[in-house]
């Protein structure tokens, strides 16, 4: 012990080898347990734990591709809603906690509440999926792999074109795994508080509008 | 009580019995096949994505020559004008609702689409890799100076 005095810096000296080396369990002890009440809520089963989501979304899920499929490869809650790098996950982890506060309110404890709300719900998620690029789409779709020989005529055609323009998936796939809230397409009479939906020629603007209201 | 009981049970072991005789039967309706067993019908597949059908009589609505699978016409929603809308089928290349798609039942044309042609696959139907059961010998009516 003794010849190893010299090489410890003075605050180890301070507080003691015993010590340090506990601190440093602690630390193992605490990171791990971050980490595992991090994975913990980033679980589909977290998710719909809360009837708000198993009762509306969950269900409008289980009708899709990313749910049920010929391979059987799922795209669960987090893997869309959650990104996966650090900084962007940490950021909207905490946002999460707004969710968690209406969810004491009962902000949309009934489809009724739910559905009143899907407009703004939906767009809150496109400005958030159009600001990073659709970064959990491109997790796993990648432009650069697709093999436009493999995809049908209409999606050979208008992927590589909307590439071309800068758009983003989102820009064209909204609804993919959720029901759409009313969209103003055009058909009888406007329907009251009916979004217009953006195919990426005006982002920003259907958002805008929503803030406005 | 004993009795009653005995009589129920022998009258539903008949019944079901007889039930059972009658799911055997061919039904020669759809060419001798067996309607016990899982339904074929579901291993049919949707059609690859192809140019226009062509139409098989006049005024026949056009089929739907691409697969609709998870296209949904909801309340909110209607997937088909996400393309097929005349504000959209420039850019994504879908043949346009037809004119007539806009008169309602009045005749009176509108600037929107009239409610009653909402629901598109009523008319518009997509095309399943099913061959014909018996075959078919239709002939469309001549067209004008034909």
């Amino acid at each position: 012990m003794m010849s190893l005095d010299k090489y410890l810096p003075t605050w180890v000296k301070r507080i003691g080898l015993v010590s340090a080396l506990l601190l440093f369990v602690a630390g193992i002890v605490f990171w791990g347990g971050f980490n595992w009440a991090l994975e913990a809520t980033n679980k589909e089963s977290f998710c719909i734990s809360c009837h708000e989501m198993e009762e509306n979304v969950f269900k409008e899920y289980q009708n899709t591709v990313h749910y049920t499929n010929r391979t059987g490869v799922r795209a669960t809650c987090p893997d869309c809603h959650v990104p996966k790098e650090w900084g962007p996950k940490m950021i909207r982890k905490i946002q999460a906690s707004n969710e968690v506060l209406h969810k004491i309110l009962g902000t949309i404890d009934t489809p009724e509440k739910f559905n009143a709300k899907r407009g703004q719900l939906a767009q809150n998620e496109w400005k958030r999926m159009k600001a990073n690029d659709s970064q959990e789409c491109r997790n796993c779709h990648r432009y650069d792999y697709m093999d436009y020989t493999e995809q049908g005529n209409r999606a050979a055609r208008m992927h590589p074109q909307a590439f071309t323009e800068g758009k983003t998936c989102i820009d064209c796939h909204k609804g993919i795994a959720h029901q759409l809230p009313a969209i103003d397409q055009h058909i009888g009479k406007q329907n009251e508080g009916a979004v217009a939906i953006s195919h990426g020629e005006k982002p920003a603007e259907p958002a805008e509008a929503a803030d406005k209201k | 009580m004993r009795l009653i009981t005995a009589l129920a049970l022998a009258a539903s072991l008949l019944l079901g019995g007889v039930g059972g005789v009658g799911a055997q039967e061919r039904v020669n309706e759809i060419g001798n096949v067996s309607i016990e067993g899982n339904s074929k019908v579901d291993m049919f597949r949707p059609e690859k994505d192809k140019e226009s059908i062509p139409r098989n009589f006049q005024k026949q609505p056009p089929l739907i020559p691409h697969s609709v699978k998870g296209y949904n016409i909801t309340q909110n929603f209607n997937k088909c004008m996400d393309c097929h809308s005349k504000e959209r089928a420039e850019e994504t290349g879908a043949t346009k609702v037809a004119k007539s798609h806009y008169l309602d039942r009045e005749d009176k044309k509108h600037s929107n689409i009239s409610p009653r042609r909402y629901f598109c696959m009523q008319c518009h139907v997509p095309q399943f890799d099913a061959k014909p059961l018996v075959e078919n010998t239709y002939k469309p009516a001549a067209k004008k100076g034909e």
